[in-house]
């Protein structure tokens, strides 16, 4: 099994997918030639050639739009924005028009696609290219957003979002696109969405995460464990529709909750997840449960270490919590 | 604050209402759009022959009965929403022949964007009328099950779009849809309509920008009805003309007397023809006039004095093809009277089975959100039905 970082991993998907299906076409600002800013289309234009792959016109709410319109007439668009950042133009056709197609037209227009987007902080990219706006979309009735923490799931979600009849958002944590390398099935692979997964077993605390900060977590958690508290993380993959079941039967156990992302902590995922736990876990719960996130705060450049949810922060809060 | 006004003082379009070329603006010297306006019915019912489409006697007729019952349905949803047994009713009022003349140029293969005031285009392409009163009362047999406005219909096996309330977001999905068919070289031509409002939209922009640089075998329809609710076309652009917005994206542009069925069809038929020898995209302006208010929630008292609409409606598209069909076919009165006579039958019809329909059921509420309901909806589903019920739904 070939050893692969994200990129790589996310390129042999779509490379696969497009050879698979021919409906599909991969569109976006540079993602031709060059092979997209941070590499993730390389070569695909050169094997797939201009009416697939194609470089646009500098707009995102025309790169989504017309999108739509592909989608509608039957192809398979996959759109890509440089960075999460630059997705607020789209924003209308995402949440107005593509979430809303299959709905509004009581079913006769099920338009699916899957934008993928770079997204989140760690790469000294500044507040307009360090953005975490997934809740936004989460918040969104109609779509699906997803978002991998390592090559083998980013090309299994990837392949699984490109055949979901439902409009997926594809977010990509760019700080480790090249940092998180592991094996990648060759071929046919994919992970079904919705399913999270258990990355580390524990009994103590539940730690919930997704996206680069689940190394964070991973580092707090064996730190945690040195001190004898041992933490189950558990990596969402699917935010949503999210796998409630595996997030409350973990809780049960536990009795204790944190979640940790990058994004804002006001009316963020994390909010809701705690919401999700105290209905559905409240009288499991040994502790209040915990939010370790980004601040209500635009996204800083300088102190973007101080900003981000690292696992200095991490650690404290699972100690807070297995002590209450 | 900006110190610019609008007038105020003068309907808007008026100069265009002459429908003559206007000499007096001056023009960029980079608008090399023409500003002629093309026109083929003339006053006394006859066909300029420079620009004669040609139709068949048989076709005049058919684009005839479909304007007067288009006409006829606006007038009965309106008093319907007045009676308060519908809810809402956006019409075409004044603005028939530019909707029927483009959308009767379209082939079968032909795919429409739709905005939202063209009911009649779909009617024109097969949308039953049932089918279409069902979607005013939000019933049960509404293909959209009761969850958007009236007039936000769906007609899918009509080649016919989805409409939404966004100005100017089925643009680019238009361009989209278009440009797909030309990479799966499918011979066949998109009609996206929207108001001249929407050409201040993003949208617009991105549009024709992506139709421009992609060759895409699409026709803009700009219906320059004069106003985007209560604002005047002034307040939406200081060109010329709206078809000259085309140049700046490499996309032919041509202004039509919109309320001139013949020169409408003539100009659609040669922006299809255009695309479908893979030249591209033609942005279309028809001077039209919107002589209602902007929907049945709006009141244009407040903004527009009633003599503003004296020269529009002496060029009422109904009333001029009326001189044509009574020269050149003979037309009567009588025939007049049995056309509203039919279309009275029909619509009541329609209307006594689409009031009889009960509500969606409540679980089509939670329907089409995703293809399959997620645990959340599931959850809420059973949760809306195991709650109390509003008063005046049975709930079932």
């Amino acid at each position: 099994m070939p050893q692969m970082n994200m990129v790589q991993a996310i390129n042999d998907a779509l490379r696969h997918e497009m050879r698979r299906d021919s409906r599909v076409v991969v569109l976006g600002e540079d993602v031709g030639k060059v092979g997209g800013v941070f590499r993730v289309t390389q070569g695909l234009f050169d094997e797939f050639g201009d009416d697939r792959v194609i470089d646009t016109p500098l707009s995102e709410n025309g790169i989504v739009g017309t999108a739509i319109g592909m989608a509608l007439y039957g192809l398979v668009p996959i759109p890509e924005i440089q960075f999460a950042d630059f997705i607020y133009p789209a924003y209308d056709q995402i949440v107005s028009e593509l979430a809303k197609y299959r709905y509004r037209s009581g079913g006769e227009y099920p338009s699916k696609l899957v934008i993928r987007t770079p997204f989140g902080g760690g790469i000294r990219g500044g507040h307009y290219h360090s953005q975490s706006p997934e809740a936004q979309f989460v918040h969104v009735a109609g779509l699906k957003v997803v978002c991998p923490s390592n090559p083998a799931d980013a090309k299994g979600l990837l392949l699984s979002s490109i055949r979901d009849p439902d409009p997926v958002l594809f977010f990509e944590p760019k700080r480790i696109y090249r940092a998180a390398k592991g094996d990648v099935p060759e071929g046919e692979y994919t992970v079904p969405l919705g399913q999270a997964k258990v990355v580390r077993p524990g009994w103590h605390v539940t730690l919930v995460v997704w996206g680069a900060m689940l190394y964070e977590a991973l580092d707090a958690a064996n730190q945690a464990a040195a001190q004898g508290v041992e933490c189950e993380v558990i990596d969402l993959r699917t935010l949503w529709p999210l796998d409630i079941d595996t997030v409350i039967e973990s809780v049960k156990r536990t009795g204790r909750f944190i979640v940790v992302h990058e994004a804002p902590k006001s009316c963020g995922l994390g909010a809701e997840l705690v919401s999700l736990v105290n209905e559905k876990a409240f009288l499991h719960l040994e502790a209040p449960p915990l939010r370790v996130t980004g601040f209500d705060t635009p996204f800083p450049y300088t102190l973007e270490n101080e900003y981000l949810p690292l696992s200095h922060r991490i650690l404290p809060a699972i100690l807070e919590t297995a002590r209450y | 604050m900006s110190t610019a006004t609008y007038s105020t003082d003068r309907p808007p379009n008026v100069s265009g209402a002459s429908l003559e070329p206007q000499a007096a603006v001056a023009r960029h010297p980079l608008d090399t759009c023409a500003d002629d306006v093309i026109k083929v019915l003339r006053d006394d019912g006859s066909l300029d022959p420079a620009h004669d489409p040609k139709l068949e006697p048989s076709e005049v007729i058919a684009l005839y009965k479909a304007m007067v019952r288009t006409r006829l349905l606006d007038e009965r949803l309106v008093a319907l929403q007045r009676q308060g047994r519908i809810g809402f009713h956006i019409g075409s009022l004044g603005e028939e022949a530019t909707v029927l003349g483009s959308v009767s140029a379209t082939r079968p293969q032909d795919w429409v964007f739709p905005c939202y005031r063209e009911f009649g285009a779909a009617l024109w392409r097969g949308l039953p009328l049932q089918r279409y009163i069902d979607n005013m009362f939000g019933n049960a047999n509404d293909t959209v099950k009761g969850r958007q406005m009236p007039d936000h219909y769906t007609y899918r096996e009509g080649h016919f779009g989805s409409v939404s309330s966004p100005i100017g977001t089925q643009i680019t999905q238009a361009v989209g849809f278009a440009w797909a068919a030309k990479l799966k070289r499918d011979e066949l031509v998109t009609l996206a309509y929207f108001g001249d409002g929407a050409t201040s939209s993003s949208d617009f922009h991105s549009a024709l920008n992506f139709a421009g640089v992609f060759k895409v075998p699409i026709i803009f329809l700009c219906r320059n009805n004069g106003w985007a609710i209560s604002v005047p076309t002034e307040r939406q652009t200081s060109s010329n003309t709206f078809a000259s917005k085309g140049v700046a994206y490499g996309v032919p542009g041509v202004r039509v007397d919109g309320n001139d069925v013949f020169a409408v069809v003539k100009v659609t038929r040669d922006a299809i023809a255009r695309a479908s020898r893979g030249e591209g995209a033609t942005l279309i302006e028809a001077m039209t006039y919107r002589l209602s208010g902007h929907s049945t929630s709006d009141d244009p008292k407040a903004y527009r004095p009633e003599a503003w609409l004296d020269p529009w409606r002496r060029l009422d598209p109904i009333a001029r093809l009326r001189r044509h069909v009574e020269r050149t076919q003979g037309w009567t009165d009588a025939q007049d009277r049995e056309i509203e006579a039919a279309v009275d039958a029909e619509v009541k019809a329609c209307i006594a089975v689409s009031e009889k329909v009960p509500p969606p059921s409540l679980d089509s509420m939670f329907e089409d959100v995703y293809a399959e309901p997620p645990w959340h909806l599931v959850e809420q589903r059973e949760q809306l039905k195991a709650g109390p019920r509003p008063k005046g739904h049975g709930g079932h």
